[in-house]
């Protein structure tokens, strides 16, 4: 067997191993879901508790028309006002005063009392129910039928296309923003943790002393490369198993829900629009935005995305990891390699932060646009663009640059390497690190 | 066996290599001696291929150096280590075969060896479990393991308790009987001076003196003598025959340091001294080769 091979078999079979790793393959998947499941419950189970709106109205023409919703119940009231607002004072919970002055047509203001600062849904819901009652009325005053109204209520969702080449297609930019983060977030995070893993291994075999007994018997660039690529593998393992097993889960989890649903959520809808029927037309539009975004999570081209993420992984792993070990091989411990990885870590930082920012607002801009293209801030540059849509030269360009910068970051670590870790004792600086790379042989 | 030629290596503003030459014999055992520093590591990492020298060139049995070459030698570094958390016969095996062993030899020769270093159930332990005396006998399998022609040991003895540095002593003279040539560094001479067959002292960049450790000895005779006799009684130099460097005297007996005069010989003191003392012990005072390192050493960094 190929010597790099070796090494690759033990750097793979020593992490995968461990118990670390099984430990974070089936905990994450587990901790994701879980997060899910309880937002999910959180949200079937801990509705908004129901607000009494007790209504004093001397209007008298809006009372009966306000219509109870999920969260509110109008309560109508003739009892004083004085006594209502004792009641409220001496703790009354959920239940909130609302008074109609009799000149509310004109004035188009009311009066809420509460004990407690209601949340902005609360009064949103009131606010816009008088306006529609008061436009409804002052429509109907100027003669127009009710029926006419009704059928020019209009709601409008803006639906964005996208022209490219093939055609139109659909796109939304809200899916795109949440995949540029999700990517953005993944990439930087494996970016770090793996190469962070390569630059313990190689203290751990300089540390250990070990490092000069495996070079007497294979070659510096053997051995760094070897690392390298198990540490990669081992990443790459994680990924896969973690796709599998969050499917797997989220199967289980989704049939567990499912049975659940009925009990809870959908009887009380159900129970809203058989209770109200003005309640109804609110929620089949809630629906349908619901199914807009769903639609337009479709229209995002996966394919290309992961595509794409494993192309930059591999890349931007191999580049930075290359950086990492050779900060490895020049200190003694972990404690030294600070100074180092500040510069080395600068760009990606650099541009996850923008990524959250800049690259998002104006992902075709002359900033995103270079920040795709240099090879140490591309991993990240380009996948927050790739959801916008990116031509495929700039694409090609990119993925080749980030490959140059892999070999040539390879080429400037293996040199420093092969001396670095012969190195013991000597406190290394970048002027030392120069030298290093300098010497011959 | 191995033949280095006019090796220079030079590490930015210092030279640790300048011009140095040496020839190790076929089943000989080598010593390269030397301070700290002098060099030696440089000259080892050179034969092992860890570094590459600026210039000169290194032939093994006549063939110039290359990676084919690895699995002919065995290296047991000064700076020694394991992977901690590996087990040992995992390790063991890891090692062999990045010596080029197949597997099933690797497992066979490790097998081997555990008896014979009486190491059995250690297999499935880990480095970090064993005492720092068991973790050399390790270390030293793992050098030997691929049955090297040629074996370079950096500092051997260092970090062995007496009883494990002896098993090791004798197992590496087992394997020089058996044809591997053996080289150790080392700047403990007294360590090597009764193992070594033939000898190069480094210092500061630069070889010394090399040659086989009688001949070197015998070059660096002074002609002196150390004599004990029972009296207290003192005994003056003779013109022309010896002078007395120093002399002790206890209540009983006296020793003396001489230096004999160029072409006398030690049979003529002899018969000089018998007259006048009982003669207890003769012994001629020939220098160590730690003695002849100091010499040297001195001699050169006086300049």
């Amino acid at each position: 067997m190929n010597k790099i091979l070796l090494i690759i078999h033990r750097e793979y079979i020593s992490r995968v191993k461990k118990r670390s790793f099984l430990l974070t393959t089936f905990l994450v998947p587990l901790l994701f879901i879980g997060m899910y499941a309880l937002i999910f419950y959180v949200a079937l189970n801990n509705q908004e508790p129901i607000t009494t709106v007790r209504v004093i109205d001397e209007s008298g023409f809006i009372a009966n028309k306000l219509t109870n919703t999920d969260h509110l119940l109008f309560v109508n009231t003739t009892e004083p006002v004085e006594e209502l607002k004792s009641k409220l004072e001496k703790g009354e919970e959920n239940t909130v005063l609302l008074i109609i002055p009799a000149d509310v047509s004109n004035s188009q203001t009311v009066e809420l009392y509460d004990t407690e600062k209601k949340g902005i849904n609360t009064l949103n819901t009131i606010e816009s129910k008088l306006s529609d009652i008061l436009k409804s009325k002052a429509l109907t005053e100027a003669g127009i039928d009710m029926k006419v109204l009704n059928s020019i209520k209009t709601n409008v969702t803006v639906k964005s296309k996208q022209l490219t080449v093939d055609g139109e297609k659909d796109s939304s930019v809200g899916a795109a923003i949440g995949i540029s983060f999700g990517l953005s977030i993944l990439i930087y995070l494996s970016l770090f943790l793996y190469g962070n893993q390569v630059m313990r291994g190689v203290i751990e075999e300089k540390s250990n002393r070990i490092i000069e007994v495996v070079i007497s018997s294979v070659k510096p660039f053997q051995l760094m490369m070897g690392k390298i690529i198990g540490i990669g593998l081992v990443g790459v393992t994680q990924f896969v198993l973690w796709i599998i097993l969050s499917v797997g889960m989220m199967g289980v989890a989704a049939a567990v829900i499912h049975n659940k649903i009925p009990e809870t959520a959908i009887t009380n809808n159900q129970q809203a629009i058989t209770k109200e029927n003005g309640n109804t037309a609110s929620n089949t539009e809630s629906y349908s935005k619901m199914q807009g975004i769903i639609e337009s999570v479709k229209t995002v081209d996966y394919g290309l995305i992961m595509g794409c993420f494993l192309i930059y992984f591999v890349g931007g792993y191999l580049l930075y990891s290359a950086l990492f070990a050779m900060v490895g091989s020049a200190v003694d411990s972990e404690t030294e390699t600070q100074q180092f990885m500040l510069p080395i870590i600068m760009p990606l930082l650099f541009t996850y932060m923008l990524s959250f920012s800049v690259l998002i607002n104006n992902p075709h801009g002359s900033l995103a646009f270079w920040l795709s293209m240099i090879p140490f801030t591309s991993p990240i540059g380009m996948l927050v663009r790739i959801p916008f849509g990116v031509p495929a030269w700039q694409l090609i360009l990119s993925i080749a640059l980030l490959i140059i910068g892999f070999l040539l970051t390879t080429y400037v670590a293996a040199r420093v390497y092969r001396i670095g870790i012969l190195m013991y004792g000597k406190k290394a600086s970048y002027r030392e690190l120069i030298k290093w790379f300098k010497y011959k042989g | 066996m191995l033949t280095i030629n006019n090796i220079v290596k030079q590490y930015a503003e210092h030279r640790a290599l300048d011009d140095v030459s040496l020839t190790v014999e076929k089943g000989s055992i080598f010593g390269l001696l030397g301070p700290n520093g002098a060099g030696k590591t440089s000259l080892i990492r050179i034969i092992n291929q860890i570094t590459a020298p600026d210039s000169g060139q290194i032939l093994l049995d006549g063939e110039i150096l290359q990676p084919k070459h690895i699995s002919r030698i065995g290296y047991l570094p000064e700076e020694r280590g394991l992977y901690k958390k590996m087990q040992i016969g995992d390790q063991l095996l890891y090692l062999a075969q990045l010596k080029g062993l197949s597997k099933n030899d690797a497992k066979h020769r490790i097998k081997h060896w555990f008896e014979k270093m009486e190491m059995q159930s250690w297999w499935n332990k880990k480095v970090e479990d064993l005492s720092k005396g068991m973790q050399q006998k390790v270390q030293f399998v793992a050098t030997v393991l691929h049955q090297p022609d040629l074996l370079i040991l950096d500092e051997p003895f260092s970090g062995f308790d007496p009883v494990n540095a002896d098993l090791i002593k004798r197992e590496i003279l087992e394997l020089n009987r058996n044809g591997t040539t053996i080289i150790f560094s080392t700047h403990r001479m007294e360590s090597v001076e009764e193992l070594c067959h033939n000898i190069a002292l480094i210092n500061k960049s630069k070889k010394v003196l090399d040659g086989a450790v009688t001949a070197i000895k015998n070059s660096y005779r002074e002609n002196k003598f150390k004599i004990t006799y029972l009296s207290s009684q003192e005994v003056a130099s003779v013109d022309g025959l010896f002078t007395i460097e120093e002399q002790q005297a206890t209540e009983t007996t006296t020793a003396l340091r001489i230096k004999i005069m160029d072409g006398k010989s030690i049979n003529r003191v002899l018969s000089y001294l018998i007259p006048l003392v009982e003669i207890q012990r003769v012994e001629e005072l020939i220098p160590s080769i730690h003695d002849i390192f100091i010499k040297e050493v001195t001699s050169i960094n006086a300049k």
